[in-house]
């Protein structure tokens, strides 16, 4: 089981990261374990459903300010983890929910756009939250607190995503399985016939937005005590661009495209960057590389081959 | 508010919604007939931006430098398409986005690489930096009543040569019917790249023109670009004349948005809230705008294809 | 006792009336074909019947209920299935998975998230033994994007079968066929007679006097005879405005 053994390696992580005194790297792991999620949960709605948004890092951004929020506006209980992550997937679920009733209305390049309005939307208030930092964004002066356990410790911390994560990629797997992955996939594969097979097509595509906005949220959740930072920026349109791009380069439709493809950018983002300071430049060539050789993407090159 | 405000925020709207209309004719033009999604188009208005800048401070004239700029991007947008883009049309939506925003990417770096971090300034010529008496009472700067001038120009010609040419012919059939164009024979290859050459050149245009009023900056693109997209959706993928009418209803709406709605928003609210939610509320009412033309006509204002 | 009831049904194209004012029924059990010569408005009458194609003017009744105003989806919930002359399955998925979809739309909530589909043998089950039945029951692991076109016209009537409708509306199920298809399609839809009413849209003129309890000629968009098939090969306005031309 290459998962199973995949979990136990990622459990080990920490433990060898300070064996080597390299304990970035576990700061590093947990970026590159949320980006997965919000690629995972992009890649429901892209990979599954064809519904292609560029406006994900919206509920990315809102889960984060969730917890921003809660953390100035309520010291101490606003600061609970099992209160502030669970609002945050809540409010991300309730905003997909309304972005979504009017986004699916349209198709194709025209969903595109109008996600991607919708989430520079949700940019613009954020910037207009003077009183969260507006454009500076705001820093969180500690972690949100979880009863027997210290997540200001990177190792901590760590372990909580990574049974997060863990969680979320489980869930998607048995999603793509079951039912309603199947009704997903046939919508990708040929809308019209599936709503005169009898589907309810809308309120599928929708149900599939409301999930992948949760799971967004969380992720956005993780990610500002991650960085101890929320800014206007998660929810910037380039966000959602990287995270699509992080989707198409791991592997659409594929279970392990969201990790895949997260961990491949995000560590050739930081090997380049180590080498010359334009590694934006090697980063865009690498992708064009995928495009035009890889179009199944990294994930897709090693279930080709097997 | 006074009548002279609202005569030069009119023309302001115009004057930004014309420039807006270089971008966005280029960009619906390639979407259209090509069915490529062309991220990179702002990339082509950045560039050209900094070739104006460049090329006027080297020959020391903006009359010398514009025209050379907006010929060097035309080459550069050829060679883009020629080297990469044409690749990308038979390949589904995602590659081609993957693919562009991987130039997006190179673009910035590289203009960051040759020219720095720091922006640079493109001064109005000398001739044209004082205002003119557009009516009794009214005064307007000359040099944005030339950027008026060379938009209405531009766009009379893109409308001859669109509606009374051979080859406004073969790209209006290929805006409604890819397969129908194809079919005509007559070198599509040739025709494509050419379309591309006059969308880079029209991009550069509008880069160079509005240099000297906003910041030549890397970025300055991506803002732009998708105000351009906005106005694609909005006059209907494709649509030449949806795009000057999106443009000029975006142009329109932006201006006023920026110019009334602050101090609007100051006669209701405490000047903290106002102060605050005023730039964002303008900022988000185009994207309103496009939603509800959307919610409204899913295809946009002028649908060219069935 | 009439299943369907299609009253004055108009479907405009800008200036062109594809329906215009049609009337139909289609009585619980029979075979109703309707013919007619190409751009009669055979298919577009179809769309609205299933509901992919909103009405200008007219009414539906299927079974009682007025279906009028309701999406494709709910139409299909109260029975009604269509084939597509232009052949519409699910390209990326296998043979057997493409009926397992359709079987499964009409047995319960698809609001599932966690058990596998793999685990509901009746779904993959019923799915073969409609396989069989439409003659495609050895190719079930094939991806449907990989089937000849007689083998598509097959699965194509596999599901709109596996909804379990009451009504079918079959768009020219033989159409690009070989003989020797469209001879096993005749006698596919033969068999379905008395399990299913059936609405079909065929230019075959054997296979339709074959088949068909009653006929209504469609020209231009409105029904100018409806009869048995010895009143329609009898009606002289049907040989002058349809039959003759075919015949000739
Ligand atoms: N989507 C459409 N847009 C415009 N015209 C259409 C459309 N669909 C069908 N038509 C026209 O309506 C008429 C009837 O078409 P159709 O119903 O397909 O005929 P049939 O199936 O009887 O051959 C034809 O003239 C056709 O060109
Ligand atoms: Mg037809």
């Amino acid at each position: 089981m290459a998962p199973l053994t995949a979990f136990v390696l990622a459990m080990a992580l920490p433990a060898v990261a300070s064996a080597f005194g390299q304990d970035f790297y576990v700061g590093f792991a947990s970026r590159i374990l949320i980006m997965a999620m919000l690629a995972t949960s992009l890649n429901l709605l892209v990979g599954l459903g064809g519904m292609v948004s560029l406006g994900h890092a919206a509920f990315f951004g809102a889960g984060a300010y969730v917890v921003g929020i809660l953390a100035t506006e309520w010291r101490g209980v606003g600061n609970y983890a099992l209160l502030a992550w669970p609002l945050a997937m809540a409010l991300s679920a309730a905003l997909a929910l309304i972005i979504g009733a009017i986004s699916l209305r349209t198709r194709g390049v025209y969903f595109i756009m109008i996600t991607l309005a919708f989430a520079q939307m949700l940019f613009y208030v954020a910037l207009s939250l003077k009183a969260y930092g507006g454009d500076d964004g705001m820093s969180l002066s500690q972690r949100s607190s979880l009863p027997g356990l210290d997540l200001a410790i990177d190792s901590h911390f760590y372990y909580v995503v990574l049974a997060l994560s863990a969680a979320v990629f489980m869930l998607y797997q048995r999603l793509c399985a079951a039912r309603f992955g199947r009704v997903l996939l046939g919508i990708k594969d040929n809308e019209a016939r599936m709503e005169s097979l009898g589907y309810p097509v809308y309120r599928y595509k929708l149900a599939a937005f409301v999930i992948a906005g949760a799971v967004a949220g969380l992720a956005g959740a993780l990610m500002a005590n991650q960085n101890s930072y929320v800014s206007p920026n998660m929810m910037h349109w380039e966000q959602s661009g990287v995270a699509l791009v992080m989707v198409i380069l791991g592997g659409l439709g594929n279970i392990w495209g969201g990790l895949a493809g997260a961990a491949a950018f995000l560590i050739i983002e930081e090997a380049l960057s180590a080498f010359t300071k334009h590694w934006a430049i090697g980063v865009g060539a690498i992708l064009l590389a995928v495009v035009f050789f890889a179009p199944r993407g990294i994930a897709g090159l090693w279930t080709a081959k097997r | 508010m006074s009548g002279v405000l609202l005569i030069e925020q009119c023309l302001n709207g115009i004057q930004f919604g014309l420039m807006l209309f270089l971008l966005a004719a280029g960009l619906t033009l390639v979407f259209g007939i090509m069915d490529l999604i062309n991220l990179a188009h702002g990339s082509l208005y950045m560039i050209g931006a900094y070739l104006a800048a460049t090329l006027t401070q080297a020959t020391g004239s903006f009359l010398l430098g514009l025209p050379l700029a907006v010929i060097a991007t035309a080459v550069i947008g050829m060679v883009l398409e020629v080297s990469v883009l044409r690749h990308l049309y038979r390949r589904d939506h995602l590659s081609q986005m993957l693919a562009t925003f991987a130039l997006i990417m190179i673009a910035n770096e590289a203009t960051r690489a040759i020219w720095g971090v720091q922006s640079l300034t493109l001064n109005v010529p000398e001739a044209l930096s004082g205002s003119v008496a557009v009516l009794p009472g009214v005064t307007y700067p000359a040099y944005r009543l030339l950027i008026i001038a060379v938009g209405v120009l531009v766009a009379m010609l893109l409308y001859v040569l669109v509606t009374r040419t051979r080859m406004g012919m073969l790209v209006r059939a290929g805006a409604s019917n890819r397969e129908m164009a194809t079919a005509m024979g007559t070198d599509i290859r040739r025709l494509f790249t050419l379309v591309f050459g006059i969308g880079a050149a029209l991009c550069a245009l509008a880069g160079a023109m509005l240099g000297p009023l906003l910041a030549v900056q890397v970025g300055m693109g991506e803002n732009i670009l998708i105000l351009a997209f906005v106005v694609v959706v909005i006059g209907g993928i494709g649509s030449i004349r949806g795009a000057f009418v999106g443009a000029l209803l975006v142009g329109v709406v932006d201006t006023f948005g920026r110019a009334f709605i602050p101090s609007t928003l100051r006669a209701f609210a405490p000047p903290s809230v106002a102060d605050a939610a005023g730039p964002s509320l303008a900022a988000i009412s185009i994207y309103l705008l496009m939603v509800m033309v959307l919610f409204w006509k899913p295809q946009g204002l002028f649908p060219s294809r069935g | 006792m009439n299943l369907l009831e299609i009253r004055g049904m108009v479907k405009r194209f800008g200036g062109l009336a594809a329906t215009d004012g049609v009337d139909l029924d289609v009585r619980q059990g029979e075979i109703h074909a309707v013919i007619g010569p190409n751009g009669a408005g055979k298919t577009t009458l179809i769309g609205q019947v299933c509901g992919t194609l909103a009405p200008d003017a007219g009414r539906i009744l299927f079974a009682g209920v007025d279906a009028t105003r309701l999406a494709p989806h709910q139409r299909a919930e109260l029975g009604l299935a269509r084939s597509y002359q232009i052949t519409s399955l699910f390209p990326n998925f296998s043979v057997i998975d493409n009926v397992a979809l359709a079987v499964q739309a009409r047995s319960g909530s698809s609001f599932r998230f966690w058990q596998p589909v793999a685990d509901e043998r009746q779904l993959a089950d019923a799915a073969q033994d409609i396989l069989d039945r439409v003659g495609l029951g050895d190719l079930g692991q094939r991806t449907a994007a990989a089937l000849s076109h007689g083998e598509h016209r097959q699965l194509e009537m596999a599901l709109a079968l596996a909804t379990r409708p009451r009504l079918l509306l079959l768009d020219e199920p033989m159409a690009g066929m070989g003989g020797e298809e469209s001879a096993h399609m005749v006698k596919l839809i033969e068999d379905l007679r008395g399990d299913y009413s059936v609405l079909l849209v065929e230019h075959d003129m054997d296979a339709v006097f074959r088949l068909a309890d009653r006929i209504s000629v469609l020209v231009a968009g409105r029904i100018i005879a409806t009869g048995s098939v010895a009143e329609i090969r009898a009606d002289a306005e049907v040989r002058l405005a349809y039959l003759g031309e075919d015949e000739a």
